[in-house]
């Protein structure tokens, strides 16, 4: 079975600007994969392209086995898409809305009927069906998004930043919904997001960081790769107090964003000596476990959020 | 057993999903016209202005308005205007359904409707036709006004005159495509209102003859005036709707009906061609 996306050398500029530098990536069927990255790091353009909402420029993606850039129509037919921006009609209901959708992949009459019910049902949407998308809370919305981009049974999803605007139980209700595509009917599940603590329930996760891959494994993997816990030192003079224990003792310090950071296999016995051998010059030390973050920093060199140059 | 069941119409929905551009394109009409019912007051702008122009214009320019026609058989100008009101109302109407593809596109709506997998000009014949039938629902209401000014119609001068207006406002609402598809704010597009459609509509021949280029009688708004579709249009209906008035009553050098048919007709080819032509090309713009 071809895999679910693969990307060759995938290049996107808007402008000058470039968006996805040479980007090569292949997403498994049957997992839920996390695009993960900082605002502009280039995972929505990947999502646009590969959701055949903008055009390739250069490279090649293959979603399901089809060329995006030349079987548009064939990838269309298999994918659903939920947009970040909602992209439900406010002023219909939400079986309107279905219908429509419905419609529009050429579906109609009693097929089209059942497929809703079924859609509804399975969103604990039915009791609103006849409500207007308006009068309905963020939470439903989403819901009502997940099951038109379901109703034609798509083999792949692709979602973008899905759970923004959600607060945590519907988060959590999105999370059960795309485990149970994911289990049941053997849908691929490609998400994009922002936030770290959705990336660590994906199967596995790409990071991107200025159009380029970052990382590329299961979760666990990556913080396992990051070798051991990390230290994280606040203090005035980062670079200088980096300096003197990358001197002193041999450690690999680095400064990143004003923080000293280290990764050590037994980072606990560290804490103390290095107060001890740098008196004053450390305002806090915090030991961690590795998370993505650390992955991140690892292996760009800098924080996850950051504001900007 | 229904987890199966559902697994089941899961594996026969992926391979039945065959497009069906003419049902996606009848869907998209039909939610315009839901849409525009549950609006209520786009349903008053669109024919309120243009009724409030016709009686005022009609009433306060009735006396000195005089067509250089025959003797005592010259109409009013409340009966001179009436079919360019209908064209003002097909247009007004046209324009704010058009309005509408920026407002998909703000709300999100259009990004679905752009990954379907339908050739594009299904969601440009849903979209136009859309607003054509509402364009068209409210010239009717209009024209039913005019037996209060003791118009007549027969059935065959009220088909000729809905099929005549259906293609004015099938062009219009097309031309408000093209000028709507680019666009990312409302704003942008009463600019264009203002000065390009306004002013076509002022030049058709529904505000003043065209033979003479108005009172100035200039002869660069004559032609202006004859190179204006949309002069066609207002001479058509002014034509089916004035039918069983003697030839003289009509503006001297109104244009032939046949030539109103061919022009009408082309110009509704022309803008469809035109706003096909613009949704086809995927551009980052598509976002905005």
């Amino acid at each position: 079975m071809p895999p679910a996306i693969e990307t060759s050398q995938l290049v996107h500029r808007y402008g000058e600007r470039t968006a996805l530098a040479a980007l090569d990536l292949s997403v498994e069927t049957g997992e839920i994969f996390a695009l993960l990255g900082p605002n502009g790091g280039g995972k929505t353009t990947l999502f646009r392209l590969l959701s055949t909402l903008i055009p390739i420029q250069q490279g090649s993606a293959r979603v399901l086995g089809y060329d995006v850039a030349g079987e548009t129509a064939e990838v269309r037919r298999r994918i659903g898409v939920v947009f970040q921006a909602p992209a439900l009609d406010k002023k219909l209901t939400v079986d309107e809305n279905l219908r429509h959708q419905g419609h529009l992949y050429g579906m109609s009459g009693r097929p089209l009927q059942r497929r809703s019910d079924e859609m509804l049902s399975r969103l604990r949407l039915a009791d609103r069906r006849r409500d207007l998308v308006e009068t309905l809370s963020g939470g439903l919305r989403r819901r009502v998004e997940l099951a038109k981009g379901m109703l034609h049974g798509p083999r792949l999803l692709l979602l973008d930043e899905p759970s923004t605007g959600l607060d945590p139980a519907a988060r959590s209700d999105l999370w059960d919904y795309l485990r149970q595509i994911r289990g049941e009917d053997g849908v691929t599940v490609a998400l994009t997001t922002h936030l770290l603590e959705e990336a660590e329930k994906a199967d596995r996760l790409a990071i991107l960081n200025a159009g380029s891959l970052v990382a590329l494994d299961t979760p666990d993997r990556l913080r396992a790769s990051v070798g051991g816990d990390t230290l994280t030192i606040e203090t005035d003079e980062a670079a200088s107090l980096a300096a003197a224990i990358a001197d002193r003792f041999g450690l690999p310090a680095h400064e990143v964003d004003g923080s000293v950071r280290l990764e050590l296999p037994d980072a606990a016995q560290w804490v103390p000596r290095l107060i001890e051998a740098l008196p004053g010059r450390i305002e806090s030390i915090t030991l961690g476990k590795p998370t993505l973050e650390d992955v991140f920093i690892a292996r760009t060199g800098h924080r996850f959020f950051d504001d900007g140059p | 057993m229904t987890d199966h069941a559902a697994t089941l119409t899961q594996a026969d929905t992926v391979e039945a999903v065959v497009p069906r551009p003419w049902l996606a394109a009848g869907t998209l009409c039909s939610r315009e016209l839901v849409r525009f019912v549950r609006q209520r007051n786009r349903v008053f702008g669109a024919i309120g202005q243009p009724i409030i122009f016709w009686l005022l214009f009609g009433f306060g320019l009735g006396r000195s308005f005089r067509l250089p026609a025959a003797d005592g058989q010259s109409m009013n100008y409340l009966e001179y205007f009436f079919p360019g009101t209908l064209v003002l109302i097909l247009l007004f109407t046209a324009i704010f359904a058009t309005i509408s593809i920026i407002e998909d596109r703000r709300e999100g709506f259009l990004q679905s409707v752009l990954v379907a997998p339908l050739p594009r000009w299904s969601l440009v014949l849903g979209k136009v036709l859309g607003g054509t039938l509402i364009a068209l629902a409210q010239g009717l209401v209009f024209l039913l006004l005019g037996l209060t000014v003791g118009l007549k119609f027969s059935v065959v001068s009220l088909t000729a005159i809905g099929l005549f207006s259906f293609l004015i406002a099938f062009a219009l609402t097309a031309l408000g495509f093209v000028i709507a598809w680019r666009l990312d704010s409302t704003q942008g597009f009463h600019a264009i209102m203002s000065v390009f459609l306004m002013p076509m509509w002022l030049l058709s021949g529904a505000f003043f003859p065209a033979d003479r280029g108005g009172s100035a009688g200039a002869a660069w708004l004559a032609i202006l005036m004859r190179a204006n579709p949309l002069t066609y249009g207002v001479a058509g209906l002014r034509r089916l709707i004035y039918w069983d008035l003697p030839g003289a009553a009509l503006p001297a050098d109104l244009p032939a009906m046949s030539t109103c048919w061919l022009v009408t007709l082309g110009f509704a080819a022309l803008t469809f061609a035109l706003s096909w032509r613009v949704v086809g090309k995927r551009t980052t713009g598509d976002l905005l």
